[in-house]
């Protein structure tokens, strides 16, 4: 949806985060997206390689780790892990389910010179 | 956390760092091993910079969550609702709001007005008196808590007031960005089609009441309400939902009753706080 400006998000905190432990350039970064996130891992990555340019961490590897999607199932009440948005409970097969993980865009880690 | 192996999960620890602590690491790693030499430069050396691996743990929309919870601070102060309006361009919102205030009478309020371009629905707030500004957000598809917190100052926000946040139409984004209201709203119109839900299932898992507007044109669309509402709970089996029509006036007694309701809650608790 909105890549362009989440990337820009995560340009700030590596310029917060090079003051304050003082590193010149990042090697890799890991983020880490919820299944239901609303983000779509190409076009990050595409924002990523444009807004990090003159920055330390121009040319930095992106890494992406999925985090699956959960939620809480209104028929059987379990916390169940989901696939998709619209799946089913995979214990009931009940329809009412809430999310209750997997929105998640975090900055994890980064390696640094 | 140490940085040439990267375990433990305490604070970062700068460049300057000189291992005074001769890292025992006695502890218990979870894979058993321990792996001093493994960084760039094979071995650690006081006092020398070599490849490190900084934990930042921290979430992507950081900083607009620290403007929207300045907000809601403010707004809590206030014992103010903020209802952060979502919904797709053209499922009525203006319309449907202009109507509201009218009903709303001498409660006070405020608007806060989001569109990619041009002044058109403040202008329209403002011509039934109520306060309103508008955030025109240029190539932005939402607002964010940046956006909402400096029209806040452009507005007065009265003690036990209603404020209400019009964002950009889109039913992508704007679930994602949280403004520091107390619930979002979603506007949803039986032109659109039942499916919308489920094609665009975030804005109504974020939201906490959906307004069906049109209802009057539900027999020319050959839709059905009740699937409306199946699919709406389908994404967010705790949705709350109420089918208006703001042209006609249907079903909005119910929609004030519920602002009505939420506004005194709210204003309870700033007075018991």
């Amino acid at each position: 949806m909105h890549e362009m400006s989440l990337v820009e998000g995560i340009r700030r905190v590596i310029e917060d985060q090079a003051r304050a432990h003082e590193f010149t350039r990042v090697k890799v970064l890991r983020v880490e997206i919820g299944r239901f996130a609303c983000v779509e891992k190409p076009a990050l990555e595409f924002a990523f390689d444009v807004v990090m340019r003159g920055s330390v961490a121009e040319g930095a590897t992106l890494e992406m780790i999925d985090l699956a999607g959960r939620a809480m199932c209104y028929d059987c009440v379990a916390e169940v892990e989901i696939a998709e948005r619209l799946s089913p409970c995979p214990d009931c097969g009940g329809g009412r389910l809430m999310p209750v993980a997997g929105d998640e865009m975090r900055i994890k880690d980064m390696e640094v010179i | 956390m140490c940085n040439v192996c990267g375990c433990g999960t305490g604070t970062v620890e700068g460049q300057d760092h000189d291992h005074a602590h001769h890292h025992h690491h006695d502890h218990d790693h979870a894979h058993g091993d321990l792996h001093f030499g493994h960084g760039p430069a094979g071995v650690e050396v006081a006092g020398m910079s070599q490849e490190r691996l900084i934990e930042i743990e921290t979430d992507i929309l950081s900083k607009n969550d620290r403007y929207a919870a300045a907000n809601r601070a403010r707004l809590a102060a206030l014992g103010a609702f903020a209802i952060n309006l979502v919904s797709s361009p053209g499922s009525g919102k203006t319309t449907l709001l202009c109507r509201t205030i009218e009903a709303l009478g001498a409660q006070p309020l405020a608007v806060i007005e989001g569109d990619q371009q041009t002044a058109n629905d403040a202008d329209r707030i403002r011509a039934t008196g109520a306060q309103a500004v508008q955030v025109n957000t240029g190539k932005g598809c939402h607002l964010d808590g940046h956006m909402v917190g400096h029209a806040m100052e452009h507005l007065e926000i009265a003690p036990a007031s209603l404020l209400f946040i019009e964002n950009v139409g889109n039913l992508v984004c704007p679930a994602a960005f949280d403004l520091g209201e107390d619930c979002k709203v979603a506007i949803l119109s039986v032109t659109e089609g039942e499916d919308k839900p489920l094609k665009y299932p975030d804005m109504f898992t974020a939201s906490r009441l959906a307004l069906l507007n049109k209802v009057d044109l539900a027999p020319y669309c050959d839709v059905d309400l009740d699937l409306y509402e199946a699919n709406l709970r389908r994404v967010n089996p705790g949705l709350e939902v109420i089918r208006v029509s703001a042209r006609t006036g249907e079903g909005m007694q119910s929609w004030l009753n519920w602002l009505e309701g939420a506004l005194l809650r709210k204003s309870a608790r700033t007075a018991a706080e």
